[in-house]
Parts: C-alpha cells; sequence; structure tokens
C-alpha cells in the first residue's frame, strides 16, 4: 500500500500540486487521471523522490520515503519499478541488456540466473527473441512492452507506468493497459497508472483518482466515474462525442 | 554566474560520493577511454601535423636575417608545440569534439528521462555516468598531448625537409639544442587540468539540460564555448604557475 499525505509543490511560485492526498492498494491498478499539465507527472516524480515537495509524505507500506538519504532508500527503491513516459530505455544497450541492467547493478545474481530472468520477462511481455535489438529499431509500442519488463524484471512490490499508452494506436494501448493489469493481478503489485486516455480509464481502473489544475477533486472508479461526478471531470470524460451521446441515451 | 559556479562545484561533489561498485565502473572507464580518446586519435593526429608544419613554414618565412641560425626554425617548432600546442591547442579541439559529445549525450538522456531511470533504481546517476568519461578524459588526454607533441614536430620535420627550407641535420640539432624536459612534463600537467575541465564542464551542461531537443543543442554549444574559456583561463594561471 502506498500513501501520499497532503503534498504540495510548486515551480517558481506557481503551484504544480495542491494538497494531494490518496491511498493506493495492494494488487489494485490505481489510475491518476487530468488533462495534460495538471502535475501527474510532477506527483509521480514526487511519490518516487526525484522533486522533493515542499510539504508532504510518501509512505510504502508505513515507511516515509523523506526520511533519511540515499543509502536508507535503497531498500525501497528495490522493490520499485517505473515505465517512464518515453520508455527510457538506455540507448546504447540492447533489450536483453535494458532489463538485466537492474540486475546487474543491484543483485549479486549469477550469469545464468540473470539471463533466465531477463528471457522470463521479455516473453511475460510478449517480446521473446528480440532481446538482441537496439531500442532504436523497435517500434513505440514495443519500447513500453521493454521499459514494463525491465519495470518488473526485479519483482517490484510497487509499479509506476506515466502515460504508459500515450503515442500507441488504440489497439496496441489497450494491449498493454491490459498487460500491466494482468501483471498487477499476478504479482500483487501496487500499481499506479497515471493516463489521460478514456479507454484505459472504463478498462482498468480499479480506483481513479481525478487531477485538475494540481488539486485532486474526485476519487471513484471505472463504474461511479459515469454517473454524477463534479463538473471539470465531467468535462474531460464527455469531450468524447460517443461517450457524451452514450450518457444521453442512458 | 555565481549561482552556475555554485552548482557547478555541487555537481563535482556528487561525482565523488555514493560510488557503485569498481567492476561497475571499470567496464564503463574502458568504453570511455575509446569513446573519449582513441576516437580521437585521428583529429588530433592530423591536427598536430599540420600545425607543426605551418609553425615550420611560417618561422622559416619570417626569420631571413643571415644572422640568424637555420636550425633555429626546429627550435621554435619544438617549443611552441611543447608548450602551447600540443595542450591547449589540442585541448581546445578536444573540447569541440569530446565536449559537445558528452553534452549531447547527457542532455538526451536527460530529456528522455533515462537518468531518472538511473535514479529511481538508487543509482547515483551523475557518478556512474560522468565519473568514467572524466577518469577516461585526465587518462587519455596526456596520452594525446604525447601524440600531438610528437607529430607536431614530426609534421615541422617533413614540411621543412620535403620544401627544402632546412636540412634534416639542421632540423633534428635545433629540436636538440638547449632542450628543457620540464617543457614535456608541463605538457602533459596542462592536458590533465584540461580533461578535468572539459569533461566536467561538459557534462554539467548536459546533465543541466530540461526541455527538449532544441536545449540539448543549447547544452552542446555552451559546454564547447565554456569548456574552451576555462581553457584559457588555467592555460593564463598554469603558465604564470609553471614558468
Ligand atoms: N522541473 C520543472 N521545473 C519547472 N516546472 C516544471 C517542472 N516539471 C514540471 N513543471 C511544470 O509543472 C506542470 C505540470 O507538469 P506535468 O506534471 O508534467 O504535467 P502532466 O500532468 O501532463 O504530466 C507543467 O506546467 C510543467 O511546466
Ligand atoms: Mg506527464
Amino acid at each position: 500500500m502506498i500513501e501520499i499525505k497532503n503534498i504540495s509543490k510548486s515551480f517558481n511560485d506557481r503551484m504544480v500540486l495542491d494538497n494531494v492526498s490518496g491511498v493506493f492498494k495492494k494488487g489494485e491498478t490505481s489510475l491518476v487521471i487530468g488533462a495534460s499539465g495538471t502535475g501527474k507527472s510532477v506527483l509521480l516524480k514526487c511519490m518516487l523522490d526525484l522533486v522533493r515537495p515542499e510539504a508532504g509524505t510518501t509512505l510504502y507500506d508505513g515507511r516515509d520515503f523523506y526520511v533519511g538519504d540515499e543509502e536508507d532508500k535503497k531498500d525501497i527503491r528495490r522493490e520499485m519499478g517505473v515505465l517512464f513516459q518515453g520508455g527510457a530505455l538506455f540507448d546504447s544497450k540492447t533489450v536483453h541488456e535494458n532489463i538485466q541492467f537492474p540486475l546487474d547493478m543491484l543483485t549479486e545474481m549469477g550469469e545464468g540466473e540473470k539471463k533466465d530472468r531477463v528471457e522470463f520477462c521479455l516473453q511475460r511481455v510478449g517480446l521473446e527473441g528480440t532481446g538482441g535489438r537496439m531500442p532504436s529499431e523497435i517500434s513505440g509500442g514495443m519500447k513500453k512492452r521493454v521499459g514494463i519488463a525491465r519495470a518488473i524484471v526485479m519483482n517490484p512490490k510497487y509499479l509506476f507506468c506515466d502515460e504508459p499508452n500515450s503515442g500507441l494506436d488504440p489497439l496496441t494501448s489497450i494491449k498493454i493497459d491490459e498487460l500491466i493489469k494482468e501483471i498487477t493481478d499476478e504479482f500483487e503489485i501496487t500499481t499506479v497508472v497515471i493516463t489521460h486516455d478514456m479507454n484505459s480509464v472504463l478498462s482498468i481502473g480499479d480506483k481513479i483518482m481525478f487531477l485538475h489544475k494540481g488539486k485532486k477533486l474526485w476519487e471513484g472508479n471505472s463504474q461511479t466515474i459515469m454517473g454524477d461526478t463534479v463538473p471539470e471531470l465531467e468535462e474531460f470524460v464527455f469531450c468524447n462525442k460517443a461517450l457524451s451521446l452514450m450518457r444521453a441515451g442512458r | 554566474m555565481l549561482s552556475v559556479i555554485g552548482r557547478y562545484l555541487i555537481f563535482l561533489g556528487k561525482l565523488f560520493t555514493r560510488r557503485e561498485s569498481l567492476k561497475v565502473y571499470w567496464k564503463r572507464f574502458i568504453d570511455e577511454c575509446i569513446g573519449i580518446g582513441v576516437s580521437s586519435v585521428f583529429i588530433v593526429a592530423i591536427v598536430a601535423v599540420f600545425i607543426g608544419a605551418v609553425v615550420c613554414v611560417q618561422t622559416r618565412a619570417n626569420l631571413v636575417s643571415p644572422v640568424i641560425p637555420v636550425y633555429v626554425v626546429s627550435n621554435i617548432v619544438r617549443d611552441m608545440t611543447l608548450l602551447e600546442l600540443s595542450s591547449t591547442f589540442m585541448c581546445v579541439v578536444l573540447a569541440g569534439k569530446v565536449g559537445s559529445n558528452i553534452a549531447g549525450e547527457l542532455g538526451t538522456m536527460k530529456i528522455t528521462e533515462q537518468i531518472d531511470a538511473l535514479e529511481v533504481m538508487g543509482i547515483n546517476s551523475a557518478s556512474y555516468l560522468v565519473l568514467p568519461k572524466l577518469l577516461a578524459a585526465v587518462f587519455t588526454f596526456p596520452l594525446l598531448a604525447i601524440i600531438s607533441g610528437f607529430l607536431g614536430i614530426f609534421g615541422g620535420y617533413l614540411a621543412g625537409t620535403l620544401s627544402g627550407i632546412i636540412t634534416p641535420e639542421d632540423y633534428i640539432y635545433g629540436i636538440r639544442y638547449s632542450f628543457i624536459p620540464f617543457n614535456v612534463f608541463i605538457s602533459i600537467i596542462k592536458a590533465i587540468v584540461f580533461g578535468f575541465l572539459i569533461s566536467t564542464i561538459s557534462a554539467f551542461q548536459g546533465y543541466d539540460t530540461r526541455g527538449g531537443a532544441l536545449e540539448v543543442g543549447q547544452a552542446s554549444t555552451s559546454a564547447v564555448t565554456n569548456s574552451c574559456i576555462a581553457v584559457l583561463i588555467a592555460d593564463y594561471l598554469l603558465a604564470e604557475l609553471l614558468t
């Protein structure tokens, strides 16, 4: 379980996050949704302590992530996997080396064991046989899959995905969403997915948090989001014509 | 300006704290020696041979007085090469090649969140990425300076003898005449200092990138400009200090 409490962050006097709190439960895929530029990625970076908020705390199963130095955080960091917006694969390494990288740096595993683990992860994300390619040689959807494989290679307790389906076609998007959800269920991970894609919201949102201009305005799930919410969220959800027609006819 | 220098010093501090295991660094160091040192041999060699040749021809053209012996030409080529060309001039060229490369690489890693990806794994990205580059520069620049010094003198020999300005015997006599071995040492010290400045300043510029492809380009440009300025200032200070 991850708890965030009263997180506030501003850049150059501009408030980007305003007193955001929430709970993300184990085994659930929780979504953070909102328009572009509302501070979703900044919230994620605060949770990962890449950006330190001015106020608030993030607790990982009760452990405060903002106390102590980097050495103290190593234990929690080992339990995290992150899929960044563009995949953030290391350009100079092959797909296989990318996935193996956390094992090389953070574990004492033998070569054979590492290879098996990487093969397992590659196969789990449906990319058997592509380990030898470079990141520049694979498609956007494949990059995200490799990113997911790298994120789960250490068997994380916490998985974070920043816009896992941005820049992908609708079909590939749904496949990536489903993959994240399956992995979450299978390994009982606490997963936080940042998205602005309504398809994901409707299909994988066990729990949804809506951010608007740095504030949390609403919380619910994929059923309650279609009902009565707040005006800002309705605007966000029903900007799609098909959805608004569907709603008028309900 | 002061705040930039402050952030640069903090960045330097970060390089040396919380390092990964030595095994990790060894492989990265070898890779960077190839990327920074070996791949620069060609440009360094070309520059050294031609500059040595030009100095030889120019000196001869400007020293036509019959009272000055001709071996002074190679004497001047030797001192110019060892004192300035093989270290300062070479490093200004390398600031362009190595500096822009380092800043571009790190800048791209920054904006594509590859550096964040390292940080969330608990790896000190500054030290993991930059320390091997720094060590490789400090190790290979003096070697390049030695190659450059040798080839500069050799370039002067080729130009001088092939064009008939000076006989091979006079040239060899000139480069041996009142030779101060300490000058070779100065050249090596300078290359070490400049290697440190170029690699860390360029890495700092790349590491500080925010935004997109445009900012990566700007980071490369300022890496080259700032490294050159730092090299020239350091050259002056070292000249005061060592001579
Ligand atoms: N390091 C930073 N420095 C200054 N401003 C930033 C920084 N990171 C993000 N911002 C600003 O914070 C706001 C929220 O950004 P972000 O969280 O990336 O939005 P999104 O919800 O689309 O992910 C944006 O207006 C952005 O310009
Ligand atoms: Mg974002």
